[in-house]
């Protein structure tokens, strides 16, 4: 009996190791961070737009306005796909090819993020340059190939959740005479509406978060964007694109980069974290 | 005026069918378009050669190396704290509020940005640790990224695995040490293994991460604290900095053909998996 004690200490130690990297994480980004935006003043460091290194003027405002941009466009193309995908793998498809087709978008998502903005590089600037004018790098092209990279997020999830819709909801509809979209839309749909929900915010943390496919096609120009063919910069570009050779100030500001990234995310996922469980509750589900 | 229920029907289902279709291909179109342009220069010479004026010619070995010794090491720390977690959770305690903290502490992993473990990384195990930029510091900092999907795919698998198998193994006289790695953890090895090879594809794709940590040298790594470059990263220098195109593709090719045969694998497990538990 004292062995199982001692082991089970043991592995009560070893599986706190998630919680500890996460509060590492926390510590180790603020105190490398916050330091600079409480001696800029977070207001000024917040809403200025200039970014100056080397003049030690530090405002993110543009980057921001950039991240929330380009993921804005990157949730249209991802929510009008990968809902319709889902509904499309739950609701229409034959059992036999839904249990192929679903592995293969999940595909999408290991292909790495380099690639997908190499591609964008090559294939969707060209095209927006030559049709849409403008330089082609632009928050346009950044939407599209994150509106791609989320699409297997939010199809993967959104099937779950509609999978978890009970038979009985659409046996229900169906008898009492409505078409497949019309249970789809009016049952099945409202009935999932929160575990859509949750994909939809999950997707959007994956977009906000992305780094390397934005910096290829983004254009990274550290100013507000007038429109959607102009290039924009993205907290996350900025950190990887200056890192490299950032010392002192300019290094911190960096890390208080990281910072506000690092919140806007914490909301992002305390929100989706509140749906789902609110979702768990209300079905009656663990 | 009212569109009539059965054409609405019918429309929204092509539309909603068109959209299916256009995800589907553009995921072959893009790994075509990789594999059309990369694979003719994926030569022998290719895969074993040291490269040369900083890519533009020669290979990619020490790279093929450096990824393979970052990934595996990453894999290796986190897979057996992520399995140990994961039994703790589901075999030795009850859900309370240490399963909860243990739990938030893994869902926000999940769904922190590469970008902010690559600037942990940096601050923490290059500075802080003095590992500099090495193999070893980003093999760690892979580990956290990695970290939830191991501990979610594992618990998974061992609560998967039928109460009774657990039961007949208590009748037997066993501890709970005993049935848990004799009995639950034999039968859960499948969807584990899935979990861990899916989380071996997911650091092999990873750039921005490890370029703050395992740093970009083109050299053969001679120790765990050597810089080394990952394939992701080099293909995306090679292509950023236009220092060759061809190369470029070829090292996408190697890279999307590493990621296609380890979600296969992973999938091949799984199936296996479900068709022995029925």
């Amino acid at each position: 009996m004292r062995r199982e004690k001692i082991i089970s200490a043991v592995l009560a130690t070893v599986a706190m190791s998630g919680i500890a990297g996460l509060s590492l994480i926390t510590a180790y980004i603020f105190k490398e961070g916050l330091p600079i935006i409480l001696r800029v003043g977070a207001g000024k460091f917040l809403l200025s737009s200039t970014w100056a290194p080397s003049e030690g003027k530090f405002g993110i405002f543009s980057m921001i306005v950039g991240s929330l941009a380009v993921t804005a466009g990157a949730m249209v193309i991802g929510v009008v796909f990968g809902l319709g995908v889902a509904i499309v793998l739950t609701q229409f498809c034959p059992r036999r090819l839904a249990a192929a087709l679903k592995p293969a978008i999940e595909l999408l998502a290991g292909i790495p993020s380099v690639v997908y903005g190499f591609m964008g590089v090559v294939i969707l600037v060209p095209l927006i340059r030559d049709h849409l004018g403008g330089p082609g790098l632009s928050v346009l092209a950044a939407s599209i190939v994150l509106g791609i990279m989320v699409l297997p997020t939010v199809t993967s999830i959104s099937v779950d959740a509609l999978r978890a819709v009970p038979r009985s909801y659409s046996e229900g509809s169906i008898a009492l005479g409505a078409t497949g979209w019309q249970t789809t839309h009016m049952v099945i749909l409202r009935a999932a509406r929160s575990g859509i929900l949750a994909a939809f915010i999950l997707g959007m943390g994956r977009a906000v978060g992305e780094t390397m496919a934005v910096i290829m096609v983004a254009g990274n120009t550290a100013q507000v964007p007038r429109s959607i063919l102009d290039p924009v910069r993205t907290l996350t570009s900025n950190i990887a694109l200056e890192m490299g050779y950032a010392a002192g100030d300019h290094r911190s500001a960096l890390f208080a980069t990281g910072v506000t990234l690092f919140v806007i995310i914490m909301i992002l996922n305390t929100i989706a974290m509140t749906v789902s469980r609110r979702r768990g509750q209300k079905a009656g589900r663990k | 005026m009212r569109i009539p229920p059965l054409v609405a029907q019918r429309l929204i289902a092509s539309v909603l069918w068109i959209l299916t279709a256009a995800t589907i291909g553009v995921l072959l179109f893009i790994i075509a378009y990789v594999l059309i342009h990369g694979l003719p220069y994926v030569t022998w010479e290719f895969l074993s050669r040291a490269p040369e004026r900083m890519g533009r010619e020669g290979g990619i070995f020490p790279i093929i190396v450096g990824t393979a010794a970052v990934t595996c090491l990453a894999v290796l720390i986190a897979g057996p704290i992520g399995v140990v977690t994961a039994i703790y959770l589901t075999e030795y305690t009850r859900e309370g509020r240490l399963t909860a903290i243990i739990r938030f502490g893994a869902d926000c992993l999940a769904g922190i940005p590469s970008i902010i473990f690559g600037l942990f990384g940096f601050a923490f195990f290059v500075i802080s640790l003095g590992m500099g930029l090495s193999v070893i510091a980003g093999a760690l900092t892979l580990a956290l990224m990695v970290l939830p999907t191991i501990i979610r795919t594992s618990e998974e698998a061992i609560r998967a695995v039928p109460y009774s198998y657990r039961e007949v193994s208590y009748g037997l006289g066993s501890t709970r040490w005993e049935m848990v790695t004799r009995v639950v953890l034999r039968s859960a090895l499948p969807g584990i293994s899935t979990g861990i090879v899916l989380s071996l594809g997911r650091s092999v794709s990873e750039t921005a991460a490890v370029m703050l940590t395992a740093g970009s040298a083109l050299r053969m790594p001679q120790s765990l604290l050597d810089s080394s470059r990952t394939l992701a990263l080099h293909f995306y220098i090679l292509a950023r900095e236009g220092i060759s195109m061809n190369k470029a593709y070829a090292t996408a090719s190697v890279l999307i053909v590493a990621i296609l045969v380890i979600n296969l694998v992973a999938y091949w497990i799984m199936r296996r998996f479900i068709a022995k538990t029925g």
